[in-house]
């Protein structure tokens, strides 16, 4: 996924879909979540001066605004690396062994979900259950959702990414 | 629109099927990978032997079976065919009015298929989810018609009641029951929302259900609206189905167009407009207070309850929560009659529920199956036994919020009642299959952990309570764990069960305790010997 320096020039098109979606609400308060859903997927995650912007526009406290943002896990505050990967922490991926994937990142790259390697090369996010459980275990590599997948192949996939030697 | 339009698109859509010799219906749910892929190759075959006019692929939604997926139906031969790929494109369309291909046929006198009774599924893996013709043609929002132009709102709530429908979210409330308090609610502005925030890992009956009929559920929705004299409604639905989402807008819009959904709807003094709400990843905002919050654009952090959303709910109006599956029964109900469904299941948990069989089981996938239906027939039969010669060792109903039920219950039929006796509950309909290589503590220490992390952090019970849960398990995953660390685990879970602000709390040590019921054997075994326990380096 590329990484994405939200532009703060009003020229900058992505803006017209955070407006867009407050606009679509009549700037109302309520609007706050379904704009930080536009904002990051236009840009990709969610910093501090989106978040002034949108607080501004929708006037609601700063605070209220980040407040809302970190409470939820789908909102990012930061930049993703070049590839990302999702690990499905469901019960029946759980069951599977979806652990031992989170583990082995946490062991050879000291990765946790949520974070991203030193280089940039790498994003780890955990998520609750997509839902596919007949083919868990279940990976989203660069959103491509796959299922079954052996720990082999998904250790391959990450050291390709990387450029490692396997 | 008026009833002879809606009857002409459903008639022309019913003569545009029958005009083809046969119909390839290939699953597009989310389980069945690649199903875009062999749509492509099918018709590619097709267009190149010139059958367009003979043979029509479809896309549908879920067929159930996704253990075995992707899954293609030829009908009206009625043969499935099992995981298949875009390369079985040309032999199974040589195989059209012939034998079937063997290597891929699916018996459809599999128990999973035979011991099924398929309401709220009927038409999923049937009709395409993103058509409203399909789903007219299919005899779609003919319940709406009938309510709208036939029906008195009381009328029918009360058939609603006199059906005996549950909430099908978990709880399990008497819907007709809710939907009367909205009603003889005061004011003039009402809501309709549907839960769709299917939270519980393991669980995706709702998914399957917004991806395979989304129809179905604004068609429950627009019923429920009329009868409770709402004209605003939400779907709040979760982020991380962006098919369902995407299917739900296509819906909404298409249901627009035809007039079922806007101003006037069906030329009646009848107005509803729904709009969609995505979660963003909090598990909390199933709790129905805490789902108000975040439609509101705050954090989902629920309210004390009295008052109930039925009095006052979003922006302080009287507000109807159903379930996405509460919803898809409703337009059934209204077609079929209230004796129809007060004739399936059991005394008190009426008609069919769907269930989403996961874990260490063969036929993983989503079931329907009458209320009373035996564990064991869920487990052994219709969920084809536990794979790899491992034996049965529990079924984890409900989510994180339920419980381990054992083998020596397998013979217990499902309902509301049934499993809150034994210690579990109902939950959405999530059952995962746990077989003898899971440990219980690990199991429960997975679910106290979810539990903590999802904690929205309003109430201390909740939020202290289920880290120090965690950590106490911890100690017995690490065999470190004293009899003192046992009595201190029970009595915390007991506190936590009892004084919580909501029903994430409240539930949060159901794993704990059932475990602690059925398999107390595990959390012993892991007891430090006590005259040792000093060697331990425990403070």
């Amino acid at each position: 996924m590329p990484t994405a320096q939200p532009d703060h020039r009003p020229e900058d098109k992505r803006w017209k879909m955070v407006d867009l979606a407050m606009q679509r609400h009549d700037y109302r308060p309520d609007a706050l979540i379904e704009t930080l859903h536009a904002a990051q997927d236009a840009f990709g995650y969610l910093d501090i001066s989106t978040l002034k912007y949108i607080a501004t526009r929708l006037n609601i406290p700063p605070s209220k605004v980040y407040g809302v943002t970190t409470f939820y896990n789908h909102f990012d505050t930061k930049p993703k690396g070049d590839h990302t990967l999702v690990v499905c922490t469901g019960t029946a991926c759980h069951v599977k062994g979806n652990d031992r994937i989170l583990a082995w990142l946490q062991e050879r790259y000291g990765l946790t979900p949520g974070q991203t390697t030193p280089d940039n090369t790498l994003s780890l996010v955990e998520v609750r259950c997509v839902g596919a459980c007949a083919l868990a275990p279940v990976i989203i590599t660069d959103g491509t959702i796959t299922g079954k997948t052996s720990f082999a192949d998904t250790t391959v996939i990450i050291k390709e990414w990387r450029g490692d030697a396997a | 629109m008026q009833r002879e339009e809606l009857e002409r698109f459903a008639e022309t859509q019913r003569q545009f099927l029958s005009g083809f010799a046969h119909h390839i219906l290939v699953c597009a749910g989310l389980g069945c990978l690649h199903n875009d892929e062999i749509i492509k190759a099918l018709r590619e075959v097709i267009a190149a032997q010139g059958l367009e006019q003979r043979v029509l692929v479809r896309k549908v939604g879920c067929m159930g079976l996704c253990a075995l997926g992707p899954v293609v139906l030829i009908l009206p031969e009625e043969i499935s065919y099992q995981t298949v790929s875009p390369h079985d494109a040309a032999e199974i369309i040589a195989a059209l009015g012939k034998e079937p291909v063997q290597r891929l046929l699916l018996p459809s006198t599999l128990p999973f298929f035979t011991r099924q009774h398929k309401n709220v599924l009927a038409l999923s893996g049937r009709i395409d989810p993103e058509s409203i013709d399909d789903y007219l043609a299919a005899g779609g929002y003919t319940a709406v018609l009938k309510a709208i132009t036939a029906m008195r709102p009381i009328d029918i709530i009360r058939q609603i009641q006199e059906s005996g429908l549950r909430g099908r979210g978990g709880a399990g409330y008497p819907t007709g029951l809710k939907w009367s308090t909205v009603a003889k609610a005061g004011g003039t502005k009402k809501y309709v929302v549907c839960n769709a925030d299917e939270g519980d890992p393991g669980a995706f009956m709702d998914r399957s259900v917004l991806e395979s009929t989304p129809h179905a559920v604004l068609e429950g929705m627009i019923i429920a609206a009329y009868a409770v004299g709402a004209s605003s409604g939400y779907i709040y639905v979760r982020a991380e189905y962006p098919l369902a989402v995407k299917r739900l807008k296509l819906a909404i819009r298409e249901a627009q167009q035809k007039n079922l959904l806007g101003h006037a709807i069906c030329g009646a003094s009848f107005d509803l407009n729904l709009q969609i709400r995505l979660g963003a990843g909090a598990f909390v905002c199933g709790e129905e207070t805490a789902l108000i919050e975040s439609i509101e654009g705050r954090r989902g952090i629920p309210r004390p309850r009295p008052p109930y959303p039925a009095e006052k709910g979003l922006w302080g109006c009287p507000t109807l929560i159903n379930n996405v599956e509460t919803y898809a029964n409703i337009p059934l109900i209204i077609n079929r009659g209230a004796t129809w469904f007060a004739g399936l299941g059991t005394e008190k948990s009426k008609g069919t529920k769907v269930f989403a069989l996961t874990g260490k089981i063969n036929h993983t996938g989503l079931i329907e199956v009458p209320m009373g239906t035996t564990l064991r027939e869920i487990v052994f039969e219709i969920g084809g036994g536990i794979p790899g010669g491992h034996a049965f060792k529990a079924i984890q109903t409900g989510g994180p919020s339920g419980g381990c039920i054992p083998a020596e219950h397998l013979d217990t039929p499902v309902s509301y009642e049934s499993l809150s006796a034994l210690g579990s509950i109902m939950g959405s309909g999530g059952m995962i299959v746990i077989d003898e290589t899971t440990s219980m503590v690990e199991l429960v220490k997975y679910f106290i952990q979810f539990c903590r992390d999802e904690s929205c952090g309003k109430c201390i019970p909740c939020r202290v309570g289920t880290a120090q849960i965690h950590g106490l398990l911890e100690k017995f995953c690490n065999r470190t764990a004293t009899d003192t660390d046992l009595a201190t685990l029970e009595r915390l879970c007991d506190l936590v069960k009892n004084t919580s602000l909501c029903g994430l709390g409240q539930s949060a040590p159901n794993p704990v305790l059932s475990t602690l019921q059925y398999f107390r054997q595990e959390y012993l075994d892991r007891i430090v010997d006590p005259a040792h326990s000093h060697l331990e380096g425990q403070p």
